[in-house]
């Protein structure tokens, strides 16, 4: 035994001594969290500049009335594309990357508790994505029912329809291994004296949405694959005539879709619970109640998934269950946002890009919240169904919220990254730039989903016309001003040397490693320094 | 196993299999979409994505499993082991969610409503006028045409037995591998693995019956979507779980596992009671109420 032990170490090329293989090696075969985590966040920025462009499409069409450019139908694909790719390939990418990333350094681990698998939820999604984005060139184009995917509608896709369901598979098998691998680690690699509530609000969030992904994802892959067998198989789920009901269908896929709400945004809580402490230089306010809440946020995310189906036909319980249960959720929400109030009040608060992009995220994702409430409200959502009002409500809670929680990450863990700080100006206009034209985009639409106009159109009333106008323009500034953070990236190694701290209040143990951080980190279980660690 | 835990971590060093599993799931999911939009081709090209795949498992475990025998892993890799495969079994638990749930929606709403309980009183009067809401049915159209439902006393009774008996066989040879009694271990997990694959000829032959004599099929309407659909699904999990029982039985025969290690064994073994567990809601759901 003793023998084979050593040489088995002799041929281990990621032992600590070692530095990272060369070339296309180091990334394809790659068990290192930190490379890992690398490849998801340039994966999800390449992703967001192709959804990005294909929101530019969108736009463009709606600035004005009337038809612009190709058939309605194109239209409608790219409102597909832009969901799924958007949803699927640069949201839920960038938290696995920050999670790669920041777990194993913020709970002391040397890497994640299944590194082959980790690559193997990476290496999964250019497949899927390879596959999803090559419909856009098949006979009868890319999915455009829509990126729920209701039946019958999406049942008269053309080739395109199995590359999209299987495409579906191969991403929700990317999630569920990266969600096992998030949560072993979690459980299994803390270090010695790093108790659960003494655990970060980042790792806590991703803790909390890594059991939502198990538990969801699958039932995603069963909704798609009862799409696949009634379309090619006979199967008669979703059709009246064999006693199915397509209204089945949209049971099934929100009971997932709520859940995966939550999915893009607890991670989210838990980077702007990380960055609003750090520049108010105080303790995260009630750091216990925040993980209670986001606990029970999670559990109600299950319970409250027909919301999104108020006006298809539901018994009166169900609704009314459905329309409290929902707003129930403000509770735990109304919660976190209170903390992180409370955690700046009397701080002495500096505002750098992360701080800015968190402050940002703490007002408009409120206001995305508000929204909600209103939708919930089961009677008025009658009214506001698959308006415009519900497309301002989800990118409000998605660009300034998701979006904008991932680049507040991205710009304070950069520093820990690069070893180098970014560019403050850059950083700066970049961040005013997106907040002022998230607004102009999506403010408006809230104009125009009450004044009636619909989702997922390509042409509208001329009455629209003025309050699009502005929401395009708005959506090229914002298009054009994600360019900066490309610049950014660019001239990120450009700046000051960061030390290990970086942010003069940052606590936690991904602060006590070099800046940048080297290779392997925490060869060795860290000891006594979680105490150490915490404030005051 | 404590020997150099205490000091470092484990991670293992840098792996193609996953690289190679990615490329046979490129073939594999290009190919079934391609044929099933009708483009021949598309079903080799899937069959050599599947042999990709079959590679990059027997690739990947024989990795693991020689890197096991050599001692390499710690305690801590264990129970990583452990959790994975655990919240593994849950995320398939939840796969079999979906289709419950599509069966129990169908049984209690789809089709009391389409016989016009509720407030849908007019669907049964003017869509589908008459139907009267029984089950199983396949829908107010015959989908199928008639049709006799599978009976679950007679054979899917047998198979409760059988499955339900090798859930105790491994649990007996479980113990006896934690008491040293390799003759015991052997015998007990070659009876699990050869009522695994009896229950699977069997289904195979309940499926025939199905077809050939009660004209249930997969296009039976919904009573015949839940019925295929969940029953094959589970037998597809049956026949992975008795490969994988033969694997370690094998392994076993080629005198590995201890008392204390034997992750594998466990794994397969919780895989196991996993199926029969699933088997056991789809007799009382599917068969039986």
């Amino acid at each position: 035994m003793t023998t084979t032990t050593v040489d088995s170490h002799t041929a281990d090329d990621a032992h600590e001594d070692h530095g990272p293989p060369k070339g296309i090696r180091r990334w394809l075969f790659s068990t290192n969290h930190k490379d890992i985590g690398t490849m998801y966040l340039i994966f999800s920025l390449t992703m967001f500049f192709i959804g990005g462009a294909m929101a530019m499409y969108i736009r463009a069409e709606l600035a004005i009335p009337g038809l612009q450019f190709r058939h309605p139908e194109f239209f409608n694909s790219m409102t597909t594309m832009h969901a799924l790719i958007m949803v699927f390939g640069a949201v839920m990418p960038a938290f696995v990357g920050l999670a790669n990333w920041m777990i194993p350094l913020q709970i002391g681990a040397p890497d994640m508790a299944l590194p082959r698998m980790n690559n193997w939820s990476f290496w999964i999604l250019p497949v899927a994505f390879g596959i999803l984005l090559s419909t856009l060139f098949m006979p009868g184009g890319a999915p455009a029912g829509g990126w729920t995917m209701y039946p019958p509608l999406i049942l008269q896709t053309g080739d395109a329809f199995p590359f999209l369901i299987f495409a579906v598979h191969l991403m929700g098998l990317s999630s569920i291994m990266g969600a096992i691998n998030v949560v072993v680690t979690i459980i299994n690699m803390r270090a010695p004296d790093m108790t659960l509530l003494k655990m970060p609000m980042f790792t806590w969030t991703w803790l909390i949405t890594a059991y939502l992904l198990i538990a969801v994802m699958p039932v995603l892959a069963g909704a798609v694959t009862m799409l696949l067998t009634d379309q090619f198989f006979g199967t008669s789920f979703f059709l009246a005539a064999g006693g199915g009901d397509p209204v089945m269908f949209q049971h099934i896929f929100w009971f997932f879709g709520h859940p995966e709400v939550y999915i893009m945004i607890l991670p989210a809580f838990g980077v702007v619970s990380e960055i609003i402490p750090t520049f108010s230089r105080k303790k995260l306010f009630g750091h216990d109640s925040m993980v209670y809440a986001a606990s029970s946020i999670a559990f109600l995310s299950f319970i409250v998934w027909a919301h999104h189906m108020f006006t298809v036909g539901m018994p009166l319980t169900g609704q009314l269950f459905f329309m409290f249960a929902t707003m129930l959720i403000a509770v735990p929400t109304g919660v976190k946002v209170f903390n992180w109030v409370a955690t700046m009040w009397r701080g002495a608060m500096t505002f750098e890009t992360p701080m800015l992009f968190s402050l940002a995220f703490v007002f408009l994702f409120t206001i995305g919240g508000f929204s909600g409430l209103m939708l919930a409200i089961a009677p008025a959502d009658v009214q506001y169904h698959d308006t415009y009002f519900v497309v301002a409500h989800f990118h409000y809670v998605l660009v300034p919220g998701s979006v904008f929680a991932i680049m507040a990450g991205a710009y304070y863990w950069l520093p820990k990254w690069t070893g180098y700080y970014y560019n403050e100006t850059l950083g700066k206009i970049h961040f005013w730039m997106s907040t002022i034209f998230v607004n102009v985009t999506f403010f408006p639409q809230h104009f125009l989903g009450l004044a009636g106009m619909p989702r997922r159109i390509p042409d509208y009333s001329v009455q629209f016309a003025d309050f699009n106008f502005i929401s395009s323009i708005g959506a090229f500034g914002f298009g054009l001003s994600q360019l900066i953070f490309v610049l950014v990236l660019l001239t990120a190694k450009k700046g000051v040397e960061a030390d290990d701290r970086v942010w003069e209040g940052a606590h936690g143990l991904e602060w006590t490693v070099p800046s940048p951080a080297p290779w392997h980190t925490f060869t060795t279980p860290p000891k006594n320094r979680i105490a150490a660690e915490a404030f005051e | 196993m404590a020997t150099h835990t205490d000091e470092h971590y484990y991670v293992p060093h840098g792996s193609h299999w996953p690289a190679v599993g990615s490329l046979g799931l490129l073939f594999m999911m290009v190919g079934v979409s391609a044929w099933l939009n009708g483009a021949e081709p598309g079903f080799y090209i899937m069959l050599a994505g599947m042999a990709v795949i079959v590679f990059m498992i027997t690739g990947w475990f024989r990795e693991v499993i020689i890197e096991s025998q050599s001692g390499i892993y710690n305690e801590q890799v264990d129970r990583s082991f452990r959790q994975g495969m655990f919240w593994f079994i849950f995320s398939e638990v939840m796969f079999f969610a979906a289709f419950f749930g599509a069966l129990f929606y169908a049984r209690n709403m789809s089709i009391p409503w389409l016989g016009g309980d509720s407030n849908n009183f007019f669907t049964n009067l003017i869509l589908w006028q008459g139907y009267e809401s029984t089950w199983p049915s396949n829908g107010p159209a015959n989908m199928g045409g008639d049709y006799d439902a599978m009976p679950p006393m007679g054979l899917p009774l047998i198979n409760t037995a059988l499955l339900l008996t090798s859930s105790i066989t491994v649990t007996i040879a479980h113990h006896a591998l934690i008491a040293g009694k390799r003759a015991q271990l052997a015998v007990f997990l070659a009876a699990t693995f050869i009522l695994g694959f009896i229950f699977i000829g069997l289904q195979a032959y309940e499926y025939v019956h199905a077809y050939q004599d009660l004209n249930l099929k997969l296009t039976s309407g919904i009573y015949g979507s839940t019925f295929f659909m969940l029953t094959g699904f589970h037998g597809l999990h049956v026949t992975i779980g008795a490969i994988m029982l033969t694997i370690i039985f094998l392994r076993v025969l080629k005198g590995h596992f201890t008392a204390e290690n034997h992750f594998a064994f466990e794994a397969v073994a919780w895989y196991w009671h996993f199926v029969d567990v699933v088997w056991i809601g789809l007799y009382v759901f599917v068969y039986w109420l």
